[in-house]
């Protein structure tokens, strides 16, 4: 009998450690309270850092980053994107750091090239005409959802058992060793299994917490005590693309400063602000009015440029040496396997935390090496050089599109979203239609997601970046939802319109000026005008007395002669 | 040398429509400008009074910043302020409504006016003046809500009817399935039986194909495989229809020849038909848009599409009074005067409202839009919440003229009507073509009544 490990944490590191455990032939099964993802992970700038970015001040960081960044782009090339990245340095901003960050960046064996503003502006051309010369650097834009995805698919493949919605309210412990975890359901899990307000246990040999900021709640659960000192950072999103590149700028102590190309729009974040509870901090309006104003002294046409949304995240930071450090943005990225046994004489239990994104599969390599240190297993790691599902080869599909019916713009998203999964998905009978306008999302893709994640239309749009333009789903909510109704018990696509509406508007509302204003006062009068959603009768308690409305009669009868 | 006129109405919706009729019925010389012609391409066609009146918070529902802290939709709904309403009829309301609300500054009987004009423009295309009472209609989002007055294509849909009712959906047409508006209209307790299909009738046009194509289609009566298109839409609905007295589908039953291919569905069908208006672009909005200028046609009302409003002059001396506002003409600012002007711009939909992340602003005269400094406060964590910005607008008083920050008017001769007049939310009191149309009306008098009072002014002067 393999060994049973629990994964705590759908995020990247979750995600990872559980394939990694999995390919190992680990018994696995991977607990997360939300949807994948609804951690840091689906909450981060997207940035695949080519470790440039720590190259002065953390090079053990610079050095991991560089190393990964060059891994996932075999491993998981339909989730990069490979723009580049610029450091850009300023009229007036100190040669001093931009020559220690090129003397640096080839310490850390980072591949540079210096250009002059002219050819900065030539390959960028939104680029402020301040800016005085640049170091490229192999920075790129990676989508964490995908990526996530990709990994608890193959850890699924690998045998291991994924359960979303579920969880962790305890960390069972029996005589000073992890002997499981109780975990209480939200709802079912995206195979439908379970209910809402199940307690299950799930025992295991082995525990490990891979809940980055939440590490400290896990910990205690098993009476550990875990500090971690996690810092909120914001992103705003514009509603088109202006730059294909990612935008550094060039300074020590950078704070809210990259500009990072996704799909079809630009995020710029992030600020470093240490927060107390990752459930819960405030989302100010200072922070966005910062990355925006910190952006354009870079990229001048962001000041003008329409927001359509903002979030926040949190860092999962851990600093071995809390006293050295005050300010968040010196606290190392680097990762640390915490292993409770050694720690706090707690056997089985081991928290990986700190890291990067980029950074994600050498934690779960590392995490993964511990558990078979801890049983004597003799099994190695093949995740660097195993290709995760859905990247092989995406250019071959090419042709296929238009089976499918789909209007080439909404092609190509569509493929690149899908991969190699696309003839599969887009092969449906019947009509195609386009259901998001903003994002070009076909029928096909949205019935393919509904499949994979059930009734849960915020894990449909995770999937396919319907909602996510620039209507922010005012448009699509309720088009989502028809296209959920059929195969689910009566009330849950309603409940998912609302659910899907709440969720869009929560980013939304932080950039509610000039057309995104609009647009959500268009919204207001679709959904409150036209669809009467916020007093729908069907959902308040109240009986309508349709009797004593105009019942149409005496109209019919007046015009009738 | 400026265009003149008596009254020059700012803006082409409801408002400005309703605006320029009134003042021409009134005597005086009218002319109304826009941008666009309106925003009816969005909206729904169905002209409602007061459906609601939802409870007001004091303030956002939050100290400081928005938070982090996840709140489920449940949640929301469990907390959101109480909702009087379905009202029967809209006047029942009004009343209830805070002081600043355009129908507590107005009366009943200015949305009483602004009603029976809207009544006397359209005719007999749309129902529901022969009562004050409310209808209820079925909306594709599978609620029922309160409105005052509906297309003739609408009206076999009301709710209060006992009808039995069929709502057919296409398959290709992505707003709705007519099933599950079905399912939800018999949640909403509606007193007849009521089923959903979804046919195939519109995958014959190509993906993606807008509701225009459609009522192209049935407007002309197009072959569509060798079938006339009315003929094959009512046979690939025929087979549902069943004991329905009527049918519902969603609002592209043709465009110019609606009434023609209504009709001849309903011969075919044997039932009752109708139409459920839809999102954008909603041809019912489109129909009515074409009515209103119809109408201002018919009441010799002058009109120019097309050209935006860019600034405006004060004659000379006289700061308070409005002399000209610059039109942009195919990049020429061209001086149009008049005694009074009225500003029927729109709200923030139709960009009679703007704001950048520091201020809301009036754009073409800077009235005064009052606001709260902080743009956190604008809104509520609640999507469907008490959003202060759904309110905002210049405050009017009693004869519809924006006023300053201190309450003075802001001119002595310019009136405000329709979405750019702030006080109502006017989304969740379905409230809006209320407000626009018994604002328009007061605001086109009050400007042709100036017209007399400056005549009488001037004729005074040069005696």
């Amino acid at each position: 009998m393999p060994h049973s490990i629990v994964v705590i944490g759908g995020g990247a590191t979750g995600t990872g450690t559980a394939r990694d455990l999995a390919m190992r032939g680990f018994n696995v099964t991977l607990v997360e309270r939300g949807n994948l993802t609804e951690g840091t992970t689906g909450r981060t700038h997207g940035h695949l850092h080519s470790g440039a970015r720590y190259a002065v001040s953390d090079q053990e960081s610079a050095v991991d980053c560089m190393q990964e960044n060059r891994i996932l782009r075999d491993i998981a090339g339909h989730c990069i994107e490979d723009t580049g990245g610029l450091f850009v340095q300023l009229e007036g901003d100190p040669d001093e750091y931009f020559e220690k960050k090129l003397e640096d960046c080839e310490e850390c064996g980072i591949p540079t090239e210096v250009i002059s503003g002219e050819e900065a502006r030539r390959r960028e051309p939104y680029l402020s005409a301040n800016v005085e010369r640049a170091i490229w650097v192999p920075d790129g834009a990676i989508d964490p959802f995908r990526l996530c995805v990709a990994n608890a698919a193959d850890a699924v493949d690998h045998g291991a058992t994924v359960e979303t919605h579920a969880e962790v309210v305890d960390v069972l412990v029996d005589d000073g060793s992890v002997t499981g975890v109780e975990i209480e359901r939200h709802g079912p899990t995206y195979l439908g299994k379970g209910s809402e307000g199940d307690i299950e246990t799930l025992q295991a040999d082995y525990v490990v917490s891979a809940t980055g900021a939440w590490a400290g709640q896990l910990a205690e659960m098993a009476g550990i005590e875990l500090k971690m000192s996690i810092s909120k950072g914001a992103m705003v999103v514009t509603n088109v693309r202006q730059l294909d590149t990612v935008i550094n700028r060039c300074l020590p102590k950078g704070e809210g400063d990259t500009i990072i190309p996704h799909e079809t729009t630009v995020l710029l974040g992030a600020n470093d602000d240490p927060v107390d509870d990752p459930d819960n901090y405030p989302e100010e309006q200072r922070e966005v009015d910062m990355m925006i104003d910190i952006a354009a002294e870079m990229v001048p046409v962001v000041a003008d440029a329409r927001m359509i949304r903002a979030y926040w995240g949190v860092r999962p930071l851990y600093d071995p040496d809390p006293r050295s450090t005050t300010d968040p943005g010196d606290v190392t990225r680097n990762y640390f396997i915490l292993d409770h046994a050694e720690r706090d004489s707690v056997e089985g239990f081991a928290s990986v935390v700190g890291g990067k994104l980029t950074t994600y599969r050498e934690m779960s390599e590392s995490v993964a090496d511990h558990v078979c240190e801890a049983f004597g297993v003799d099994a190695t790691c093949r995740t660097h050089e195993k290709p995760l599902p859905g990247s092989t080869d995406p250019s071959a599909l090419d042709d296929r599109m238009d089976e499918f019916d789909l209007r080439s713009p909404i092609a190509r998203r569509s493929r690149q979203r899908l991969g190699d999964r696309a003839p599969e998905v887009l092969d449906i009978d019947g009509a195609n239609p386009t259901i998001c306008a903003c994002e070009g999302v076909s029928r096909a893709e949205i019935q393919d997601a509904i499949g994979r994640v059930g009734a849960n239309l915020n894990g449909v749009r995770l999937q396919t970046r319907a909602s996510m333009g620039n209507c922010q789903g005012g448009f699509c909510t309720h088009r989502l939802g028809a296209e959920l109704y059929l195969d689910h018990e009566r009330g849950a696509a309603r409940d998912e319109i609302d659910r899907l509406y709440q969720e869009r508007w929560k980013g939304q509302r932080h950039t509610l000026w000039g057309e995104q204003l609009s647009q959500a006062m268009l919204n207001h009068m679709l959904h409150a005008t036209t669809m009467n959603h916020d007093a729908d009768p069907a959902v308040f308690d109240d009986e309508i007395d349709y009797g004593a409305y105009d019942s149409g009669v005496a109209a019919e009868g007046s015009h009738g002669d | 040398m400026a265009i003149e006129s008596d009254v020059l109405v700012v803006g082409g919706g409801i408002s400005g429509v309703t605006s320029a009729v009134a003042a021409a019925r009134n005597g005086a010389d009218v002319r109304l400008i826009s941008h666009k012609k309106t925003t009816l391409r969005q909206a729904s066609g169905l002209v409602d009074g007061l459906g609601y009146v939802p409870g007001r918070s004091q303030s956002t529902d939050r100290e400081g910043s928005p938070s982090q802290k996840r709140r489920d939709f449940r949640e929301f709904r469990d907390n959101r302020s109480e909702y009087w309403g379905p009202l029967i009829t809209p006047f029942d309301g009004i009343d209830s409504l805070p002081d600043g609300h355009p129908y507590s500054v107005l009366g009943a009987d200015a949305l009483r006016s602004g009603l029976s004009l809207f009544d006397d423009l359209v005719g007999d295309s749309y129902l529901g003046g022969h009562t004050e009472k409310n209808a209820l209609v079925p909306t594709f989002g599978g609620t029922v809500k309160p409105t005052a007055r509906y297309p003739r294509a609408a009206a076999a849909g009301i709710a209060s009817d006992n009808r039995s009712m069929l709502v057919a959906g296409f398959r290709s047409f992505t707003d709705f399935d007519a099933r599950m508006v079905a399912d939800n209209l018999e949640a909403a307790g509606v007193p007849f039986e009521v089923t959903g299909a979804e046919i195939a009738f519109a995958d014959l046009f190509p993906a993606d194909a807008e509701v225009t194509r459609f009522a192209k289609a049935l407007d002309h009566d197009e072959r569509i495989d060798g079938t006339p298109a009315r003929q094959a839409l009512a046979d690939a609905v025929s087979p549902h229809v069943g004991d329905a007295e009527r049918v519902g589908f969603p609002a592209l039953l043709g465009d110019d020849n609606a009434d023609e291919v209504r009709a001849e569905l309903e011969e075919r069908l044997g039932a009752a038909v109708f139409e459920i208006p839809t999102g954008p672009p909603s041809l019912p909005g489109l129909r009515l848009e074409d009515r209103l200028y119809a109408a201002l046609d018919a009441e010799g009302v002058k009109y120019e599409t097309g050209c935006p409003v860019v600034g405006y002059e004060t004659a000379a001396g006289t700061p308070s009074r409005v002399e000209t506002v610059l039109v942009d003409r195919s990049g020429q600012e061209i001086p149009y005067s008049a005694s009074a002007f009225v500003l029927a711009t729109g709200g923030f939909v139709g960009k009679g409202l703007d704001s950048d992340r520091d201020r809301v602003f009036e754009p073409v005269f800077d009235c005064h839009v009052p606001q709260p400094p902080d743009r956190y406060d604008w809104f509520v964590d609640d999507a469907f919440g008490d959003h202060p910005y759904a309110r905002f607008g210049v405050n009017p008083d009693a004869t519809m003229r924006p006023l300053d920050a201190d309450g003075d008017p802001e001119f002595t001769n310019l009136y405000a009507a329709g979405s750019a007049v702030g006080g109502a939310d006017v989304a969740r009191e379905k409230s809006a073509s209320g407000v626009s149309l018994a604002t328009g009306a007061v605001a086109g008098r009050a400007a042709a009544a100036a017209i007399d009072d400056l005549n009488l002014e001037l004729g005074t002067t040069e005696i």
